[in-house]
Parts: structure tokens; C-alpha cells; sequence
């Protein structure tokens, strides 16, 4: 029996960070957008500034496809998991 | 004046009530529903006063009773002879002065009247 | 290529389109919606972001600004990084709410009033439509480009008369599927399927055309990027300046969500939030593989072709430079599903802002009581104002462009809607996350931002006005942009402070921000029988067969029989948002006042709903199941036993009732046999008498012949004679036997002989007999005149088949509905003439040995009753014992 809440807070303790992460996300999509036009205009302009551009983008939609994939996980889990609680409460009664 | 007032949906069976008392030399008037009966009442003064129970809108229960409280007294000690179709077991209203059930033996019925009309 | 040619190919295309579309919405309408339910056709059709616009305009756009054209596509990125908890929640609160359109949201959030929404949609108007003139104007340039004949002599398509073909063509599409059914939830498979296969389309096409260019023209990757460096060194135009860059991709980012084709495509086509797991980080993708090629083709073209060529066609003229005519028809027709998608998806968007926040309020307010004469008024209206909307709105975008001639004002439009919708994006976020808000806020923020935009950005786009002086090295655009949402956010931010919603609104409010259902208040008498004007209203939006079902699985979710469910807040809040996902919920909340009787909403009332809310949200799931649950068992339980004590009572009363109906015929018969023996009655009495006696008699046969059957029926030992037999003969025969009753009653029959030709294996005779009564029943209670009787066949679901039976006269009254099937119903009815009132009765019991039933059906405008049959009879248990 012990191990079935600790379960439960490992589960909702992951899905509480990955919630965090995106939320951060966007942020830090912005800044990584906006801030080389801001600070060196001259070099984010042309094809170094393509390369670097390209190459966010294509992480940016890697990074949130992994994370939305572990945040369905994580809500799947904690989902079973309190499922799990719910039943116990039941052979309680 | 009337000598008898009868209110009746059914009008078979109106026809035949008529019929024999009409034969006995009274004077039969005839209401077939309850709506207007009590008011029917007032308006005939009559010296009997035969009701079915089983009427439509308002049941012959209800006539006999509002005809009992009505205030004119005279009005409300007039003779009523019920009709009821339910059977023996269930003959109703304690305030009628006499029940008959259907069917009925057409002596009977005479014997009945004459007898509240005398 | 000839423009005989493209015009077939094209053709070709549109056909498929249709074809496809038309598949999609007969699959949904089966119930078959699965595969058209995948995320995958969700992130396609979101693909209508990238319209004429970006498809042509951004290798244009790239060729005179270098990277910037990359804001347009990296706004919409960075907000569907959030897709996870910003998208999902608003298309959460949207689907909740069964929100129409933008307009729709706003108005639902700022206590569904009409008013701002109008206003909304008048933006949206401004702002639309001349993007659809642009998608017009490059449809029919690209036509020109290709072609190789000079299109001005073509009669059918010069002088503008492609883009009246297309402009026709499209409003045609749209019409078709876009107002097929008023739904209660505004979903257009047909369309979205299409729309994602223009997505397929567009993609391919822009991606074989950048393969070619950078393996086919240049020498790959490496070889490209040098030429882009020598490119962008020769061109001042390349450099990138801050404040713009940020200002397009805020407007951009803003955008994907608050444009009205984009908010259709996002949250209203959407089935549920789930679906943005995966386009999330698939949309994205797709941008990003449209954008990539964008910076190649523009070098290429600029280096390949002529200077007086215009880089806005560099997509057309660029492989056809190279002689590959079928790469240029396939970048064509991606053109073309480019722009014919955005209008589509964009007139639906609009037509239903029109129709729902325009002409339908303005419908109501002319005629206030809508008489109940044309069952399918409102509907019907409805339907036809979105199509009038969508024919206007195409029309007018079809006289914006043969207005501006081609001209490169009407380029600069897809930023000024950019602009233009992003003014109502504060309103929209600080709603879903600030219970503050409020509607005078959001009235100040979106007028001051909108015209700020009209001031600096739309007029002057038009020719209109100059654009505002700045100071030398900020860009004015950014400036706009910057200083229209900056006031707009403080105006809103302001008068949010200082005003005072009223409770409607906090109700809202906190709906929308802390994502619980709202409860709807209703000082109604809570009685089933007060259900029935509201069925009657809600047929009128969706039709009969919807209204009906909905209102009975309403019913069965209380625990309840039949059509009338009580009126619980549940039930109200529930229907008034299905109304909402038909006509927007400020008509939705206004018709229900209207019906229901406005219930004012006081501030103690507010704090009982906080309370609920507060309680609600702390109990778990588990619980509140489990009370339901129990709630429900407890009504059927309840509802048992009241049925168990009135059937005690009923049986004393069926006794009674018994003996009534039997002795009153046995007291004329015993009467008059006796009068009979009077020795001097006259023959003409005679004869009367014995008349009589004869009808008492039969009477009493019939009501004996009706009790035994029912007895039998009732025992289920009634021998069925099954065989298959033509409904339309059996209705026939019905109308003819019937019409003995009350014969000099003309009745108007109205029927659907077409429907009627259906073959039912049943008993054909007892069936007559419940055809018989019901109809008979008809024509002796309908009081209307003229009389019209309506009967109407459909198969339902599972291969039976339904018979709708309606007269026009005043009905049943519903306190009576649920007696009518009982035995002697009619006993103290004054019009019960001859019967005893056992018909109704029988035809229960009929109907129920044949495996189906009879109901009485509410709010149809008179008596209807529904007879449904199975597809065959069930087969008694003991029917093998018999036949042995």
C-alpha cells in the first residue's frame, strides 16, 4: 500500500514540472526570436542569420513535440494513478 | 312549476326516466351536464330533483353537495334522488334522500318518485 | 499552356474539391466521422493561415525585405509553443460555451452582449474583406501569368471576369456546405476536409518548387547560401529592423488566433482540445516546411529572371522560365487551393458573425413574437441570412478588387487584417484570464485600438489620409501597431477598474476564467409541463427530429420518460448553450428569457453560484458520479413506486369504471324491454324504442370485444399474423376507414407519398387498427379550421420505421399527455362520444406486442403521436409451444 501514493506524487510532481516547461516554452521561443534582431541586426539579417533562424525553428517544434508527448503521459499516469486511489477507497468502504 | 327536475348526460337513458314519470302525470324537466346543474336547480325550483352521479365537468357529488349549502333553505331541503351506475357497494352522498342504481326495475322507479313526491 | 487547358485542369480540381467535400459530410452525417475526426485533418485545415497571400506574396515579400517575410510564420510558432495550456484552454472555454465565431466569445464572455459582438463583427468585416479582394486579385493574376494566350481576348475572362468566375464558384462551394444544416454545434466536415487536402496540395507544390530550385537550379544547400549572402549584401531592403520585426511578430502571433477564418478552423471546427497535442508541433511544421524554400526561390528569381519581373508571380515564372509546365500547373493549382480555401473558410467565418450578431437580433427585434404558424421560421431564416452573408461578402470582395484594379494597395491587406483583428486579442485574453474584466473595459479597448487602426493603417492602405509622421528611424508601421494595442490594453486595463459588471457578466466571468460550467438561474416553476414552450422554441432553431432527441435524452438523463425533462439549471444552462452553438449566445440567452421568463440575476444570487462553484470544484469526480448516480436511481425508484401506488388505486378505479361502462347501456336496454310491454304505445315509439335497445346492445358488445382484446394483448397471448405489407396501402386504408368519423369534417391530408413506399413485416391488420384510431382520434378532437392532418414516414436508425401523425388543432394539454394511453382516459370528457376510451389503450398494447410503440409527442403545434415500428416483430417465447 505505501508505494501507491508515492507513486501518485512522483506522477503529479512530474506533470507539475513538465507543466512549468511549457510555460517557459514560449517564452524562451520569443527571446531566442527576438533578441539577435535587437542586439546584432546585422548579422541575424542574412544567411547566418537564416541558418540560425531555420535551425530554432526545427528545434522549437522538436522541443515541443517531445513535451507534449511526456505531458500526455504524465496526464494518462496521473489519471491511472488516482484511479487507483479511488479503487482502494472503494474496498475501503 | 316543475314537479321534477333530472340531470343526466346519458340521453337513453333521460329518455326512459322521462318516459315513465312523464306517464304518471308528472312534469319532468331535464339537464344533461353538470356544468349549469346547480344553476338549473334555481332556475326550476322543482319538487325533486333526480341526479346522476357519474356527469361530465362536475360530478352529481359535487351538485348535491353545493344544493345542501345553498342559502335559500327551501331550496336546500329539496328531495334528491340519485343515479349511480357504480354498483350497491358504492352508493354515495349520506345527504341524498334516496339512491338508486342502475339498472334499474321501472316499478321501482315509480315507487321511489311517489314516494318523495308525496 | 492554353488557357483552354488550365481551365479544364482547374475545373478538374474544383470537381474533386466538391467531390470530397460532399463524401466527407455524407460519412459525418452517417455517423461515420472517425477517420474526419483525426488531429491530422485538424492541423491541415489550420492550414488555411497560409493563404494567396503567403503563398505568392511571401517570396515577394522575402525578395524586398529578406528574412522579415519569416515574423508571419514564426508569430503563429511561438504561440502554439503555448498550445498546451493557452490554445487547449481556450478552445476548452470555446467548446464549453459552443462558441460560434470570435464575436461569439467575446459577446458570451462580456455577458452575451449582442452589442459588442456586432461590433466585432464589424471589424472582422472591415478587415476581411478586402484580404478576399487580394485572394480574388491572385487567383486571377496567376491566370494571367500562365496562360499562354493573352486573356484579354477571351471574352469570359478579361476585364476581371476570372475573378467573378472564381468569386461565383467559391460563394457556390461555400453555400453548399457551408449552410447545409443549422447544427447545434457549427462543425463543417465537408469543409475541413476539402480544406486539408488544399493544405496536401499547397504544401507539395511549394515544396517540389523548392527542391527544384535548389537542386535544380542552384547546386544544393551550400551553393544556395552563398548566394543568398551575395544577395542580401547588394540589398539594403535586407536588413532587419528591430521594432518591425518585433511589431509582425506580435500582429502575426495575434493573428493565427483572432482572424475569423483562423478562430473557425482553431476552436469553433474543433471536436475537442485534445486534438492540439499534436498540432502543436505539427502546425509548426508545416509552417516551417513552407517557409524554407521562400528565401531560395526569391534569390533564384531575382538572379534567373528579368528585373521588370514581378517577384510577388516569382513562384509561376520562375519554373516556367524553365520550361517545367506541369511543376508551374501543380505550383498553380497550390495557388489556387491557397486562395479558394482562406475565402471559403474566411466567408463561412463572417457569414455566421452576420447572420448571428447582425440580421438575426435585428430579425427578433422587428418581430418581436414570432407566430407559430411556419414551424421553421427561425431556422429557415437563419439558414438563408448566412447565405445572403456569404453572397455579400464575396460580392463585395469581388467589387473591392475590380474597385482597386490590381493594384498594390490591395497587397498591403493581409497585414492590415493582421492589424486589424489583433485589436480584439486584449479583450479576448484578458476575458479568460482576468475575472475583472469587463464589458465596458472591453468596449473602450477594442474601439480605441480600433480607431487607432482605421486612423493609421487602414485608411492610409486605402489611399485615404496620409500615414502619420514619425520620427525618423522608427518604422511607422511598428509604431501603429505598437501604439494602437498598447492604448487598447490600457483603455480595456482602465475601464475594467473603475466599472461594475453586472451579474450576468461576473457570472461569465467566472465561467470562462476559472473553466466551471455556469448555472443558469430561473425562477420558472420547475414543472415538466413548463418544458414544452421551450421544445417548441428550440424546434424552431434546429428542426423537430434534433429538438426532440435532445430534449429526450435531456429527460432520460433526469430519470425521466418521454419528450419534457424538468426545468433544472442543468437542463437550462445546457440548452441555452447548444441554442448558442446555433445562433450565438446572446439571441440564445435573449430567446430563453424570452420563453422562460427573464430571470433577474441579483448579486446574492451570484454568491450562491460562487458557493456551488467553490463546492463543486472541491468534490472529485468519483463523488459527483456517484451522486448522479445515486440522484437517478433515487427519481426511478420514486417514480416506481408512484406507479406502484396509482395502480392500486387504478385498479379499484378500472373496477368501477367497469361497471359504469357496462351498466349504463344495461339501464336504457332493462328500461325501455319494460316500457315495451305497455299495451298502448304508439308504433313510431315502438319502433324508437327498440332502435334504441338495439344500439344499447351493440355497445355493449363493442366494449366487451375492446376489453377482451386489450386483456389478451395485455397478456402478450395476442396471435400476430406477421407479413410484409406496403405502408402506403395500410395509411390508405386508414384514411378511407376513418373517414366515417365525423364525415362532414373536410380534412386537408398532408402526406409524402414518395416516403410512404416502404415495406414493413408486421401484423398489417392490428397496425390498421392503431392507424385507424389515431387518425379517427384526429378527426374527431382537431378544433382548426381549415383542419389539416400531416403524416409523415422516416426509417429511423435501426431499420424501423416512425409514423408522425400531427394535427393543427390546440393539442393535449401536458398535464394530460401522460394519461391519454391509459384505459378509460376519457371518461370525464365531454366530447367522449360513443367509445368507452379504451382506443388509445388498445393501440399501446398493439403497438407493444409488436415490438414497438406509440408516443405522444409535445410541442409539434397540435396532437402528434409518433408509432414506431421495429424492423420485424419479436418472437414470442413461447411461440415454438404454440405452433407444436
Amino acid at each position: 500500500m505505501p508505494d501507491r501514493p508515492l507513486f501518485l506524487e512522483r506522477a503529479s510532481f512530474r506533470r507539475r514540472r513538465l507543466g512549468d516547461a511549457a510555460r517557459v516554452l514560449p517564452v524562451l521561443a520569443a527571446a531566442l526570436i527576438v533578441i539577435p534582431v535587437w542586439w546584432v541586426p546585422e548579422q541575424a539579417s542574412f544567411a547566418g542569420g537564416a541558418v540560425w533562424l531555420f535551425g530554432i525553428w526545427a528545434a522549437l517544434i522538436a522541443a515541443i513535440g517531445v513535451l507534449h508527448r511526456a505531458l500526455r503521459r504524465a496526464d494518462a499516469a496521473t489519471l491511472r494513478a488516482s484511479r487507483d486511489i479511488a479503487g482502494d477507497d472503494d474496498h475501503a468502504l | 312549476m316543475l314537479d321534477i327536475l333530472m340531470i343526466e348526460d346519458e340521453p337513453n337513458i333521460a329518455e326512459a326516466v322521462r318516459f315513465i314519470l312523464t306517464r304518471e302525470g308528472w312534469e319532468v324537466g331535464l339537464h344533461a351536464d353538470g356544468l349549469g346543474g346547480i344553476e338549473a336547480i334555481r332556475g326550476a325550483k322543482p319538487r325533486l330533483v333526480i341526479l346522476d352521479v357519474m356527469l361530465p365537468h362536475r360530478s352529481g357529488t359535487e351538485i348535491l353537495a353545493e344544493l345542501r349549502g345553498d342559502h335559500d333553505a327551501s331550496l336546500a331541503a329539496t328531495p334528491v334522488l340519485m343515479l349511480t351506475a357504480r354498483g350497491q357497494a358504492t352508493l354515495p352522498a349520506p345527504q341524498a334522500d334516496a339512491v338508486l342504481a342502475k339498472p334499474f326495475a321501472n316499478d321501482e322507479l315509480r315507487a321511489m318518485v311517489r314516494r318523495m313526491l308525496v | 499552356m492554353p488557357f483552354e487547358a488550365l481551365v479544364a485542369g482547374c475545373l478538374l480540381y474544383v470537381a474533386l474539391m466538391f467531390g470530397v467535400a460532399f463524401a466527407a459530410d455524407r460519412a459525418a452525417s452517417r455517423g461515420r466521422a472517425g477517420w474526419l475526426d483525426h488531429p491530422a485533418v485538424y492541423t491541415l485545415s489550420l492550414s488555411v493561415y497560409c493563404s494567396a497571400w503567403t503563398f505568392y506574396g511571401a517570396v515577394g515579400y522575402a525578395s524586398r525585405s529578406g528574412l522579415e517575410f519569416a515574423t508571419i510564420y514564426l508569430g503563429p510558432t511561438v504561440v502554439f509553443t503555448g498550445a498546451w495550456w493557452g490554445l487547449r484552454r481556450l478552445v476548452r472555454v470555446a467548446r464549453r460555451h459552443h462558441v460560434t465565431s470570435i464575436a461569439d466569445l467575446i459577446s458570451a464572455r462580456y455577458g452575451k452582449s449582442n452589442r459588442l459582438a456586432a461590433f466585432v463583427t464589424l471589424i472582422a468585416v472591415i478587415a476581411a474583406t478586402p484580404y478576399v479582394a487580394l485572394q480574388l486579385q491572385s487567383v486571377s493574376l496567376s491566370f494571367e501569368v500562365f496562360a499562354t494566350d493573352s486573356l484579354a481576348d477571351i471574352p469570359m475572362a478579361g476585364g476581371g471576369g476570372t475573378a467573378l468566375w472564381v468569386a461565383g464558384g467559391l460563394a457556390l462551394f461555400t453555400i453548399l456546405f457551408g449552410t447545409r444544416n443549422l447544427a447545434a454545434d457549427e462543425r463543417h466536415h465537408g469543409v475541413v476536409t476539402a480544406i486539408a487536402l488544399e493544405a496536401i496540395v499547397k504544401l507539395l507544390a511549394f515544396l517540389a518548387l523548392g527542391v527544384f530550385v535548389v537542386w535544380g537550379l542552384a547546386d544544393g544547400p551550400a551553393d544556395m547560401l552563398s548566394r543568398i549572402e551575395a544577395a542580401a549584401t547588394g540589398h539594403g531592403g535586407w536588413l532587419l529592423k528591430p521594432d518591425r520585426w518585433t511589431a509582425l511578430l506580435v500582429v502575426s502571433g495575434a493573428a493565427v488566433i483572432a482572424l475569423p477564418r483562423m478562430f473557425q478552423v482553431l476552436v469553433v471546427e474543433a471536436a475537442d482540445e485534445d486534438r492540439l497535442a499534436v498540432a502543436g508541433w505539427a502546425f509548426p511544421a508545416y509552417l516551417f516546411a513552407m517557409s524554407l524554400f521562400v528565401l531560395p526561390i526569391a534569390v533564384m528569381g531575382q538572379q534567373l529572371l528579368p528585373p521588370d519581373a514581378n517577384p510577388d508571380l516569382y513562384v509561376l515564372t520562375l519554373p516556367a522560365a524553365s520550361g517545367q509546365n506541369w511543376l508551374a500547373f501543380l505550383v498553380f493549382l497550390g495557388g489556387f487551393s491557397a486562395a479558394t480555401s482562406m475565402v471559403v473558410v474566411c466567408t463561412i467565418a463572417l457569414a455566421t458573425m452576420i447572420s448571428n450578431h447582425w440580421l438575426v437580433p435585428l430579425w427578433l427585434m422587428l418581430r418581436r413574437k414570432p407566430q407559430s404558424g411556419d414551424p421553421e421560421d427561425l431556422r429557415g431564416f437563419v439558414l438563408n441570412a448566412r447565405r445572403l452573408a456569404i453572397g455579400a461578402v464575396m460580392a463585395v470582395g469581388w467589387v473591392y478588387y475590380q474597385a482597386t484594379g490590381g493594384t498594390a494597395a490591395l497587397a498591403a491587406m493581409g497585414l492590415v487584417a493582421f492589424t486589424g483583428m489583433a485589436q480584439v486579442l486584449p479583450a479576448m485574453i484578458g476575458g479568460l484570464v482576468w475575472r475583472g474584466a469587463n464589458r465596458h473595459g472591453a468596449f473602450a479597448g477594442v474601439g480605441v485600438g480600433f480607431a487607432l487602426w482605421l486612423a493609421m493603417i487602414f485608411l492610409p492602405s486605402v489611399g485615404i489620409g496620409a500615414p502619420p509622421s514619425v520620427p525618423s528611424g522608427v518604422d511607422p508601421l511598428a509604431l501603429a501597431i505598437f501604439l494602437s494595442l498598447a492604448l487598447n490594453t490600457l483603455a480595456f486595463i482602465g475601464l475594467s477598474i473603475f466599472g461594475m459588471p453586472d451579474p450576468v457578466e461576473r457570472l461569465q466571468g467566472l465561467s470562462f476564467v476559472s473553466a466551471v460550467d455556469p448555472i443558469r438561474h430561473s425562477r420558472m416553476a420547475r414543472g415538466a409541463d413548463q418544458a414544452e414552450p421551450l421544445l417548441v422554441m428550440a424546434r424552431r432553431v434546429w428542426g423537430a427530429e434534433d429538438a426532440l432527441r435532445f430534449f429526450q435524452s435531456e429527460a432520460a438523463f433526469q430519470g425521466r420518460s418521454g419528450y419534457l425533462p424538468d426545468l433544472t439549471p442543468r437542463f437550462l444552462t445546457r440548452l441555452e448553450r447548444r441554442l448558442a452553438g446555433s445562433v450565438g449566445a446572446a439571441t440564445a440567452h435573449a430567446m430563453i428569457d424570452s420563453v422562460a421568463g427573464g430571470a433577474e440575476l441579483t448579486v446574492s444570487d451570484l454568491m450562491q453560484v460562487a458557493d456551488e462553484a467553490q463546492r463543486a470544484k472541491e468534490e472529485t469526480q468519483r463523488l459527483e458520479t456517484a451522486r448522479a448516480e445515486l440522484a437517478r436511481t433515487a427519481r426511478q425508484l420514486r417514480e416506481a413506486n408512484d406507479k406502484l401506488t396509482a395502480l392500486s388505486v387504478q385498479k379499484d378505479a378500472f373496477l368501477g369504471q367497469i361497471s359504469h361502462e357496462l351498466r349504463t347501456p344495461m339501464t336504457s336496454v332493462r328500461a325501455f324491454s319494460e316500457i315495451l310491454r305497455t299495451p298502448d304505445l304508439s308504433d313510431a315509439d315502438r319502433d324508437r324504442f327498440a332502435k334504441i335497445i338495439y344500439d344499447e346492445a351493440g355497445r355493449l358488445t363493442r366494449l366487451l370485444d375492446d376489453l377482451l382484446d386489450l386483456s389478451v394483448l395485455e397478456s402478450g397471448q395476442a396471435q400476430l399474423s406477421v407479413t410484409p405489407a406496403n405502408l402506403h396501402d395500410l395509411i390508405e386504408r386508414a384514411l378511407s376507414a376513418a373517414s366515417a368519423t365525423r364525415p362532414e369534417r373536410v380534412f386537408r391530408v398532408d402526406r409524402e407519398p414518395l416516403a410512404e413506399y416502404v415495406g414493413v413485416i408486421t401484423d398489417p391488420d392490428r397496425l390498421l387498427q392503431v392507424l385507424i384510431n389515431v387518425i379517427s382520434n384526429a378527426r374527431k378532437y382537431c378544433d382548426a379550421e381549415p383542419p389539416v392532418l400531416s403524416i409523415r414516414v422516416r426509417r429511423s436508425l435501426r431499420g424501423g420505421v416512425q409514423i408522425d401523425i400531427v394535427d393543427n388543432g390546440s393539442g393535449i394539454e401536458a398535464a394530460r399527455q401522460s394519461l391519454i394511453f391509459e384505459k378509460f382516459a376519457r371518461l370525464n370528457d365531454p366530447a367522449r362520444a360513443g367509445g368507452a376510451g379504451l382506443g388509445l389503450a388498445i393501440c399501446r398494447e398493439i403497438m407493444a406486442n409488436l415490438g414497438g410503440d406509440i408516443t405522444y409527442l409535445p410541442g409539434q403545434g397540435g396532437a402528434a403521436f409518433r408509432i414506431a415500428l421495429p424492423r420485424r416483430p419479436p418472437v414470442p417465447a413461447n411461440a415454438g409451444l404454440r405452433r407444436a
